[in-house]
């Protein structure tokens, strides 16, 4: 019920803050996009608002993870509002996964938001009902990414600076989309020891195109034809989402928990 | 039987980013405190006062020694239920009204509605913040931020509560309803440990006192032991004296303090008081009164962080 209640405030938190302005962004952009794209595309107007669609809920999305997620933790610590907080019953573990939970449900009401909107202006260019649900796949597997990439900015949000935590987070989720390039690359190079350093890599740094590529083909681009996404890949996308996030949250509570508040 | 039992407590911090050392913030600090004493911890600043207050609520961990509140541990959740704390300069959530703030602390202690509305509102009552209920934190005063403060560390009815500076930034009005909250807090046996730099608070407060300087216990007692251990003399009041007394009287004192038709006599022995007073009563004058010169806490809290 803490972690709930801590939960409960952090999406108050971000409510007061303004974050879901954003949303007006997304608007717009959809609104100017559906008058622009008709002029400027030959018949594939609706991919063309899916694909945009889908970026950008991804996008903004993701800067929200991150500069929320930084902040979480440091903010508490900064304002010392983590004083009072922790003076109560409130286990530490308790205090991360209940922020963890309040950024998580903001994006989840953020991608709901945006998502009703891409399939609206999708249904003003006459796209049906049908073709429509076909996109969910594409936002879940956008939302697991949102989800991993809280965690990691939560994790440096436990021991670094702001500005510190945005880059390492930045990075490892721009790393993160290009994982697979890293096995490519220890191929290449002729060396065992290389090919090892890759390979350790590969698997200690989080996999972004877990959520962004499934049975080689880019779930955006996927969605945008309406084709469908293989239940597979999702299901596995899950369980990594899952199991990487869960690690990372460990990694988390652990460093949260042996901190002095000087 | 006492709820708060410190034992040689002792926190470094490391300080410096190349060369790191270390500083000694509090030194094998070691005291007992009974259920529903008002304990009063004093020092200057840098004394190691907040520092303890942060080892009791386990926000830092001490490099040697232990502490134990309502018989358990520093770091038990379970005994959190049973305290409350109020920090220094508190901040809390600025975009929440004090009611939800309130509302909030009072989730995390699992209480409900309607028991939760009603408490939050005798709450805002008690510390004088019920218009304000519905303003959100930003806009309150230091004051009233300190006022919000105290709500939240005694909303769960606490055993034993913790308050680092409750009076600072308040002003007369403001301290008064805080030494209020802590005077009901003693009637109904609460047990009441604060820090303070506002001194004649603490001496109209206070069972008992420690006084903490360079991270050292430099003393610990009841007021009264500390207070009137250190008599420095006594003050003799006398009217209608002559000019032929008053030339004796500077034979015999230290010091003649002229009080319109009256005046005060300092006597630093008892051997001085009594030749005063027998050479006041030959020479006819009138004896107002003979006090003992009790030195208030604030000149003994200075004093002593001086030698």
């Amino acid at each position: 019920m803490r972690v709930l209640a801590i939960a409960r405030n952090t999406f108050r938190e971000n409510i007061r803050d303004k974050v879901l302005y954003n949303l007006v962004l997304f608007a717009l952009l959809m609104i100017v996009s559906s008058l622009a794209l008709g002029q400027l595309t030959l018949g594939h107007t609706d991919k063309v608002i899916v694909d945009l669609g889908l970026s950008s809920i991804s996008m903004i999305g993701t800067l929200i993870a991150i500069f929320i997620g930084i902040s979480l933790v440091s903010k508490e610590l900064e304002r010392r509002t983590v004083y009072a907080l922790l003076a109560k019953p409130v286990h530490r573990w308790e205090f991360i996964l209940g922020k963890f939970l309040g950024l998580a449900f903001t994006l989840t009401v953020n991608v709901v938001i945006m998502t009703a909107g891409l399939i609206l202006t999708l249904a003003c260019h006459g796209v049906g009902a049908g073709s429509c649900l076909r996109l969910l796949p594409a936002v879940y597997l956008i939302l697991l990414s949102l989800g991993l990439t809280t965690a990691l900015a939560l994790v440096f949000s436990t021991f670094s600076t702001p500005a510190l935590s945005a880059l390492f987070t930045f990075f490892l989720w721009v790393i993160g989309h290009f994982n697979g390039d890293l096995l490519e690359l220890g191929r290449l190079v002729e060396s065992a020891v290389f090919l090892r350093l890759c390979r350790v890599l590969y698997y200690v740094l989080p996999n972004f195109s877990n959520f962004s590529v499934i049975d080689s083909r880019n779930v955006i681009q996927s969605a945008a034809y309406y084709r469908p996404i293989d239940p597979w890949g999702v299901a596995w996308a899950t369980a990594y989402g899952l199991v990487y996030g869960s690690l990372l949250l460990g990694i988390a509570i652990a460093v949260f928990s042996r901190r002095d508040f000087k | 039987m006492a709820v708060i039992e410190i034992e040689s407590l002792t926190k470094d911090f490391e300080v410096g980013f190349w060369r790191k050392r270390s500083v000694r913030a509090l030194d094998g600090l070691s005291l007992e405190v009974a259920r529903g004493e008002v304990f009063g911890f004093l020092g200057p600043n840098g004394a190691g006062k907040t520092t303890t207050l942060k080892l009791l609520m386990s926000l830092i961990r001490p490099t040697a020694g232990s502490a134990r509140i309502l018989g358990e541990p520093v770091d038990s959740v379970a005994m959190r239920r049973r305290i409350g704390y109020l920090p220094e300069n508190p901040y809390f959530y600025d975009y929440l009204t004090g009611e939800e703030l309130l509302a909030y602390v009072g989730s995390l202690f699992g209480i409900r509605p309607p028991m939760l509305d009603r408490k939050v509102g005798e709450l805002l009552q008690t510390v004088g913040l019920a218009d304000a209920r519905r303003l959100q934190l930003r806009k309150y005063s230091k004051g009233m931020v300190q006022r919000i403060g105290i709500a939240q560390a005694i909303l769960n009815n606490p055993e034993v509560v913790f308050l680092d500076e409750p009076m600072s930034g308040l002003d007369p009005l403001g301290r008064r309803e805080v030494r209020e909250v802590i005077a009901s807090l003693r009637s109904r046996g609460v047990t009441v440990f604060f820090s303070s730099h506002i001194l004649p608070d603490v001496e109209a407060l206070c069972d008992r006192v420690a006084i903490l300087d360079k991270g050292k216990l430099r003393e610990v007692g009841a007021l009264d032991a500390i207070l009137n251990v250190k008599i420095e003399g006594h003050e003799i009041i006398l009217a209608r004296i002559s000019s032929a007394l008053r030339a004796r009287l500077g034979e015999l004192c230290d010091r003649i303090t002229p009080l319109g038709d009256r005046v005060a006599v300092r006597a630093a022995t008892a051997r001085q008081v009594e030749a005063i007073v027998s050479a006041a009563v030959a020479a006819g004058a009138e004896l107002v009164s003979v006090n003992p010169i009790r030195r208030s806490l604030e000149d003994y809290f200075f004093k002593e962080v001086e030698a």
